[in-house]
């Protein structure tokens, strides 16, 4: 009777379904079409960046600057130089807050994470709806940052995402433009804090009976990590920026040394949720592609127990090395060695897990649908990312690389390829799940091979161009630069085609209506919502699933 | 395949793998202006210093064979089990999930290459933040947006002066577009330099590639670093945090000249800053009282 009353007002239909949701299916796809919305925009920023880097000189940005702000001709260069700024932040923030998190964590999590472990929903439904607005609103005075004062008589925040100030404070931006910027952080970090929270409380609390710990999904507990990581670390981040926020309002000198304070202390305090945060957002493709690598092997995951504490592991010396991204600002011989030694510790575990994917591929029986492909890319990119990373640990040599493209090149390895290839893989394995529809296997496996190709052709160049001395976050450069940055925006423009191939293999599945049946995968797909139909009903598991044996890792 | 395309692919692939190195070294035999970028450099720039030839080394000698190889290796791994274990090769895959010796494997052997990474490098960064006695001492500031250095008058110098990056309409025949600067700053070759480095008004970091030098200049500290260079020249670098909308414009240019000449650069310098400098002429007449 209980269940009976419940469905007939526990479904709404229209604006109050997805406006007020409590159910974490819903709340999972505003959350991917936020992810969306923020990655578009992100991603149409990066073209005009590598629009502006494909010859040398300012060109786009200027004429940029009028289009935004009708800025005045003759003001322009420097509005243009200003934007530049603006763009290369936001596009940082976009993509970080507004794309892979909300996808992986918002999306795929909340969609997955309570029916993997056989749960009818998250624990706490209304702080689940409350996360998701709150990055709403984030979003919303992110943008709006864009259109006030920062820098004095220019418009929005250029100062990077790390926001290090004086340049964040009073001295470089007195516009309120950073005020919203900080406030935007401060709800971004209030949402992934409530979210974690539930996400912690969800999984160890609402496991289907028998379904232990050691017996829980990878992905799972990719985000039971995730969620530790964000608990732990965005309330230093939350506190970094309020002390910012009453520099510049009330007077305070936390970091400014004129009253007794140290910019350094905001790059200690931003770099300990900084890393964590990198961890963020790859430690859940991590889990997603296990499942991906195991389902299409048709078997189980090689290693279980050394996959799930490896991330265990990754988390916690991510939390532990945050001073490897300040080896310049004059640390003691000491603090260097000790972070050069912790950085490369990391190695070992994230080796573990490229290892235990190819061993589970081994003896496999691999179908090469396009789920798989993604995850194999994501494997290789991700390598490719990961070895960068073991030079950049080393201080000795990061003076030589530090600040310059070849950190770029690095870090979108790991995230641009890596954490977006982890993205897509999760997007094509779960959409019949999430739709009920099956996507065209060559179109999608067409938007892997143009993104692949571009991608490539963006971030590999930038190798040499940053071994070669080239800084970031410039909107010129000297000529010898030219001829990588030409070939890196010419990828730069394929990988932005490849979105168009996306949406049109997205609009091509909805409108050709190809059924996905419960598990379109076959005998290797195993969690628990490949028993579900396609869609899962709108409450899953009303009763309760048994697990027995280890059939769901 | 026949055994003539399978001729003409080894010839192709044989004379790609010779090519490869020619096509590389052209890149960097382009170059070669030391100091400044090369185009279309693919590698480190060439270096002047110990610790540069050093930092080369461990890069090129160490860093970059272990990360190709590791990268290739995984990347052939992957091709490999692709092809061998697809679902035409092996219909039947296996049930095998634990294989302890394994595991035990692929920990221990990173832990040794990075035991083998990290005694180089520890060395090299000793010598790189542990300075040496040094006859020459300059204070470097940044500021928005452009670097200015200061001579302490107890080594010959008292002057200061801001180097600012030419316009492109100032430019002058064998000038580098956004590396040149009006003043140069001028040290000399086979010496220990110190510089002293801090900021103005916001972050900003001093870099000069082609040293092996990297340092922030932070507001309200003063941050060291050194360098020998051994080849007479003009070096460049480009401010390398980010400081605002010319943060790509403001270039720092030293020039490496023999003690002879520093010491001539030295006198003239003092008469034609003369009139620009401030607390080290006043440091200095306090010390006359």
């Amino acid at each position: 009777m209980a269940s009976s009353a419940a469905g007939a007002h526990d479904h709404p239909k229209g604006l109050r379904r997805f406006l007020f949701s409590t159910n974490h299916k819903d709340i999972g796809t505003l959350y991917l079409i936020l992810a969306v919305i923020g990655g578009l925009v992100g991603m149409l920023m990066s073209v005009a960046i590598r629009a502006e880097l494909m010859h040398p000189g300012i060109s786009v940005f200027p004429g940029l600057a009028q289009m935004l702000y009708g800025a005045d001709p003759s003001m322009a260069t420097d509005a243009g130089k200003n934007l530049y700024n603006v763009f290369i932040t936001a596009h940082g923030v976009l993509m970080i807050f507004f794309m892979v998190m909300p996808a992986l964590m918002g999306g795929f999590a909340n969609w997955f994470v309570p029916i993997m472990i056989g749960a009818p929903d998250m624990a706490f439904p209304r702080l689940n709806n409350i996360s998701f607005w709150f990055l709403a609103v984030s979003l919303i005075l992110l943008v709006m940052s864009m259109f006030v004062e920062g820098a004095p008589g220019m418009m929005g925040f250029g100062g990077g995402w790390v926001f290090y100030p004086p340049l964040s404070s009073n001295i470089g931006h007195p516009g309120p433009a950073m005020d919203f910027v900080i406030l935007s952080l401060h709800l971004a970090g209030a949402s992934s804090i409530l979210g974690s929270i539930n996400f912690i409380t969800t999984i160890f609390n609402m496991r289907a009976p028998g379904m232990t710990l050691h017996k829980m999904p990878l992905f799972a507990w990719a985000m039971l990590v995730t969620a530790f990581l964000l608990v732990l670390t965005l309330p230093v981040l939350a506190g970094a920026i309020t002390m910012l926020l009453t520099d510049r309002n009330f007077g305070t000198m936390f970091y400014d040394p004129a009253g007794g304070g140290d910019p350094l202390l905001f790059q200690h305090l931003f770099w300990f949720f900084g890393h964590p945060e990198v961890y963020v957002l790859i430690l859940p493709a991590f889990g997603l592609i296990s499942h991906i690598v195991s389902t299409f092997s048709k078997k189980p995951v090689f290693g279980y127990l050394g996959m799930a504490y490896a991330m265990v592991c990754i988390g916690f010396l991510g939390c532990i090395v945050w001073a490897h991204h300040m080896y310049t600002v004059g640390l003691s011989l000491n603090a260097q060695r000790y972070f050069v030694f912790a950085t490369m510790v990391i190695a070992v575990p994230t080796g573990i897990k490229i290892f235990s994917w190819i061993a589970t591929m081994w003896g496999g029986s691999i179908s090469f649908r396009a789920p798989m492909i993604w995850a194999i890319g994501f494997i290789f990119v991700f390598t490719m990312g990961g070895v960068t990373g073991v030079v950049l640990a080393n201080a000795s040599v990061d003076r030589q690389l530090h600040e310059t493209y070849y950190v770029v090149a690095h870090f979108h390895y790991t995230m641009s390829l890596g954490a977006v290839f982890g993205v897509f893989a999760g997007f094509y394995y779960w959409f019949p799940k999430m739709t009920g529809y099956l996507y065209n296997e060559t179109l999608s496996k067409l938007h892997f091979l143009v993104l692949f190709v571009g991608v490539n052709l963006t971030f590999f160049p930038q190798h040499f161009l940053g071994l070669a001395g080239m800084p970031r976050r410039y909107i010129d450069y000297p000529d010898a630069f030219s001829s990588w940055n030409y070939l890196s925006s010419l990828g730069a423009f394929i990988g932005a085609f490849s979105m168009v191939v996306f949406f049109y293999t997205v609009i091509e599945a909805f409108v050709k209506k190809r059924y996905a049946g419960y598990n379109p995968w076959g005998s290797g797909a195993t969690t628990l919502e490949w028993t579900l139909p396609s869609p899962p009903p709108f409450h899953q598991f009303e009763t309760l699933p048994r697990i027995t044996g280890a059939e769901h890792q | 395949m026949s055994t003539d395309t399978r001729q003409l692919f080894s010839r192709g692939a044989s004379l790609m793998a010779l090519a490869i190195p020619f096509i590389l070294s052209a890149g960097m035999a382009l170059a070669q202006v030391e100091g400044q970028p090369a185009p279309g450099g693919v590698g480190l720039p060439a270096t002047v210093t110990d610790v540069g030839h050093e930092t080369q080394f461990f890069y090129n000698g160490i860093l970059l064979p272990v990360i190709t190889f590791i990268a290739i290796s995984v990347l052939g791994l992957l091709l490999y089990v692709s092809w061998r274990f697809n679902e035409n090769a092996n219909p039947v895959p296996s049930k095998l999930t634990h294989h302890t010796g394994l595991e035990i494997v692929w920990t221990l052997v990173p832990i040794l290459i990075l035991v083998f990474i990290s005694v180089p490098s520890f060395r090299l960064l000793t010598k790189q933040v542990e300075i040496p006695e040094a006859k020459v001492t300059i204070k470097v500031t940044g500021n928005q947006w452009y670097w200015s250095y200061k001579y302490p008058e107890d080594q010959g110098g008292g002057f200061g002066f801001d180097q600012l990056m030419k316009a492109d309409a100032d430019l002058e025949p064998g000038d580098v577009r956004l590396l040149s600067v009006d003043n140069e700053a001028v040290v000399p070759v086979n010496e220990v330099v110190k510089l002293q480095i801090t900021a103005a008004d916001v972050i900003h970091s001093f870099v000069i590639p082609a040293f092996s030098i990297r340092m922030d200049a932070v507001p309200g500290r003063l941050n060291e670093t050194w360098f020998r260079a051994e080849k007479e020249g003009l070096y460049y670098g480009q401010c390398s945090k980010i400081c605002g909308k010319d943060h790509a414009f403001m270039p720092s240019a030293i020039r490496v000249v023999s003690r002879e000449k520093y010491e001539e650069w030295l006198a003239e310098a003092k008469k034609k800053y003369a009139s620009a400098e401030t607390p080290v002429k006043l440091a200095a007449s306090e010390a006359a009282r």
